[in-house]
């Protein structure tokens, strides 16, 4: 078998898949969740052998899109050699965007089991998620910084209308703003990507990254005192960090979380703004490269400016998130601190002040803490939709007293909660732990001292939801969310009681097996994966490895 | 400066065209107009890679098309095809990001009957 096809089917089922739903809906009603259950079931087969490809066998799997005459080859066009440039588009499955196709089969295939009961239900919703599945994977997949534009505006597209299917119209209100930032944002990173094509003439990042460092014959030295490549990266770097909701341009963010039906908060927490960091980590490590950072002032200055925003995002996510009263709002201003906290590592990693440890530990923060965070807050977003379906409880007064009734689904929210404080043994100690350890190395104390407050703050509105859950009983005269949710619990919530539970809170489903299930998933994972510290570590080295030689290529594990 | 504002005014117009956009986007309150700054914030920077690929009086040669002839030689200053390529890409992008925004404006104006966000921003408290 052929693996280098792998990456070119990986980006195709999807999207190909995205059609059927719709097709086949002319026959027959109702048709979308079970296609979309088996193309993602197929996605995650391909993904998964792909995978092995990458770890495994430690491949570096590149497809180069319109074939194999088209790749790096020796040639005069116009007077220029353009020998050792791309023409084309590369698709290429490393050890970093390894992780994150991983990541979207089994996320994408695992919220599948949620929006069975919860829905948006019709084969539209089942078309949108597809192609959704399809953008993300194609932002990891993708080697070319045009083509990266491409996807990500494939995934706010299908982004925005799955945020708009709630059934509320403030569901399109809230949409509608994520669609003017996020394109602005988007736009912004364009923008990086015009100049940094002026200055190199090629768009494949490994190329580009080749020109900047003055590899090519025809170009004299370093470009990296450039004003071009300068302001391409504050262009790029101010765009993605928007579409990774970073302060102070993370307002779209709260309000696309907590108006979005349930599953598709889960989905979006756990991918959509993972993905825009790992971008932003992709060019800023294999792209810009370590050396660009160090070798101008200015550039500096703007990581230093990166730094601050990043930490900012951390303090100021982590007090909103605290102040909130519904739930699902102060868990997506928890996003805006986790992603801050992400971006500072981005940061730390190339920062001229960090050296081969810091960078290397920078490192192993960002991609752990990626796929730390992408568990647990997808837990997290599913219990609250658990907690919504099974007792009407939104807000966190509504928690108060609900352990009792929902044992299960508070002792998840109890360890996916400390997850993502970051107590171990979860995941989310390990990726915070190196995230940490990298800025105690740099000698950044600013950093240190903003990631150690995190940790507390985060403990501040975790603290105050398991409080509410395990020690404030209910009165009384409970308020009606309680009465509802015992009617559920004695019929164990069939069917027949969704069309009775009508007109509060529009239509609620009830709790099913499938969220419950999703919920034990996420937490399963983030505890298994905290005691696969080594193993992870092993599978991130070859990125460490490329950022502190300064390669724009990761390679294999041998 | 005049020699600036002479042969590289597109440049220049890009700059303003996307300020005009982005202020647009920030200052108007009506949603449609919003858009349209977002459509003018992307139209400028289409504007850049067009005026990036015209290759403008290079070696006394205007650059033209770049449809090479088979028995062509030389070096020619050709204009570039590949970010015309990019913006009939981002083009298409463009007009997606339009056709849903308006569809959620439609939707917004059905259920709440305006189009003015500070309007819009007093009937959803009222709720």
């Amino acid at each position: 078998m052929n693996e280098s096809l792998l990456p070119g089917f990986i980006i195709a089922i999807p999207i190909l898949g995205a059609a059927l739903p719709l097709a086949l809906g002319l026959f027959r009603q109702q048709v979308g969740w079970a296609v979309a259950a088996v193309v993602l079931a197929l996605e995650t087969a391909v993904a998964t052998v792909l995978a092995y490809f990458i770890y495994v066998d430690g491949q570096r799997v590149v497809h180069a899109l319109g074939g194999e005459n088209y790749g790096r080859r020796e040639g005069a066009a116009g007077g220029y050699e353009s020998e050792g440039f791309a023409v084309g588009i590369e698709l290429v499955a490393d050890a970093l965007s390894g992780a994150m196709i991983l990541l979207i089969a089994t996320v994408a295939l695992i919220v599948l089991a949620f929006s069975r009961r919860s829905g948006p239900r019709g084969n539209a919703f089942y078309s949108g998620y597809l192609l959704l599945t399809g953008g993300l994977m194609g932002v990891a997949m993708t080697g070319d910084l045009f083509n990266l534009f491409v996807f990500l505006e494939i995934v706010g597209l299908a982004t925005y209308a799955m945020v708009a299917s709630g059934r509320h119209a403030s569901a399109a209100v809230a949409a509608l703003k994520y669609l003017i930032i996020g394109t602005a944002g988007a736009s912004l990173y364009l923008v990086g990507v015009g100049y940094l094509y002026v200055v190199t003439g090629t768009l494949n990042m490994v190329d580009v990254s080749h020109s900047l460092a003055g590899n090519p014959e025809w170009i004299d030295g370093p470009l990296y005192s450039d004003p071009l490549v300068l302001g391409a990266f504050a262009f790029i770097a101010v765009g993605l960090a928007t579409k990774a909701a970073i302060y102070p341009l993370h307002t779209w963010q709260p309000d696309a979380y907590a108006e979005s039906p349930d599953s598709v908060t889960i989905y979006i927490s756990a991918l959509v703004s993972t993905l825009s960091a790992y971008a932003l980590a992709r060019i800023t490590w294999n792209v810009f490269t370590p050396e660009f950072f160090a070798a101008t002032a200015n550039a500096e200055w703007m990581l230093n400016g990166l730094l601050v925003l990043a930490g900012l995002s951390v303090l100021v996510g982590s007090a909103l998130a605290a102040m909130q009263r519904r739930v699902k709002r102060m868990f997506a201003y928890s996003s805006v601190a986790q992603f801050g906290l992400i971006v500072i590592a981005i940061g730390v990693a190339v920062h001229p002040a960090a050296g081969e440890t810091a960078t290397q530990f920078a490192v192993y923060g960002v991609v752990i803490h990626l796929i730390a965070h992408a568990i647990i807050k997808g837990g997290l977003f599913a219990s609250a939709g658990a907690f919504r379906a099974g007792s009407h409880a939104t807000t966190v007064s509504d928690y108060a007293g609900l352990a009792k009734q929902r044992p299960f689904l508070s002792g998840a929210v109890a360890i996916l909660g400390f997850g993502i404080v970051g107590v171990p043994p979860t995941v989310g100690f390990i990726g915070k732990w190196y995230i940490g350890v990298g800025a105690v190395q740099a000698g950044l104390w600013a950093v240190v001292f903003v990631i150690f407050a995190s940790t507390l703050l985060t403990l501040v509105y975790i603290a105050r939801i398991l409080e509410k859950l395990y020690f404030d009983y209910q009165p009384e005269d409970a308020p009606p969310h309680a009465e509802a949710s015992d009617a559920i619990a004695t019929d164990g919530g069939n069917a027949a009681e969704e069309t009775t539970q009508t007109g509060f809170l529009g239509t609620t489903p009830s709790l099913s097996v499938g969220m419950l299930a999703v919920v034990a998933i996420a937490t399963l994972l983030s505890v298994v994966l905290g005691f696969m510290g080594s193993e992870l570590t092993d599978a991130v080295q070859p990125i460490a490895d490329a950022v502190i030689e300064n390669s724009p290529e990761v390679g294999s594990n041998d | 400066m005049i020699e600036i504002l002479t042969s590289r005014y597109t440049y220049l117009l890009f700059a303003i065209l996307l300020v005009i956009g982005l202020y647009m986007v920030v200052a108007s309150s009506n949603l449609v107009k919003k858009v349209i700054g977002l459509n003018l914030f992307q139209t400028a920077i289409f504007l850049f890679f067009v005026t990036t690929a015209y290759v403008a009086e290079s070696g006394g040669e205007q650059g033209s098309a770049p449809v090479i002839p088979q028995d062509a030689q030389a070096y020619d200053p050709y204009a570039s095809p590949l970010p015309h390529v990019i913006v009939l890409t981002a083009i298409v992008v463009g007009v997606a990001l339009t056709a849903v925004a308006l569809a959620l404006i439609v939707r917004i104006y059905s259920e709440y009957g305006t189009l003015d966000e500070a309007t819009l921003k007093e009937v959803r408290a009222d709720e």
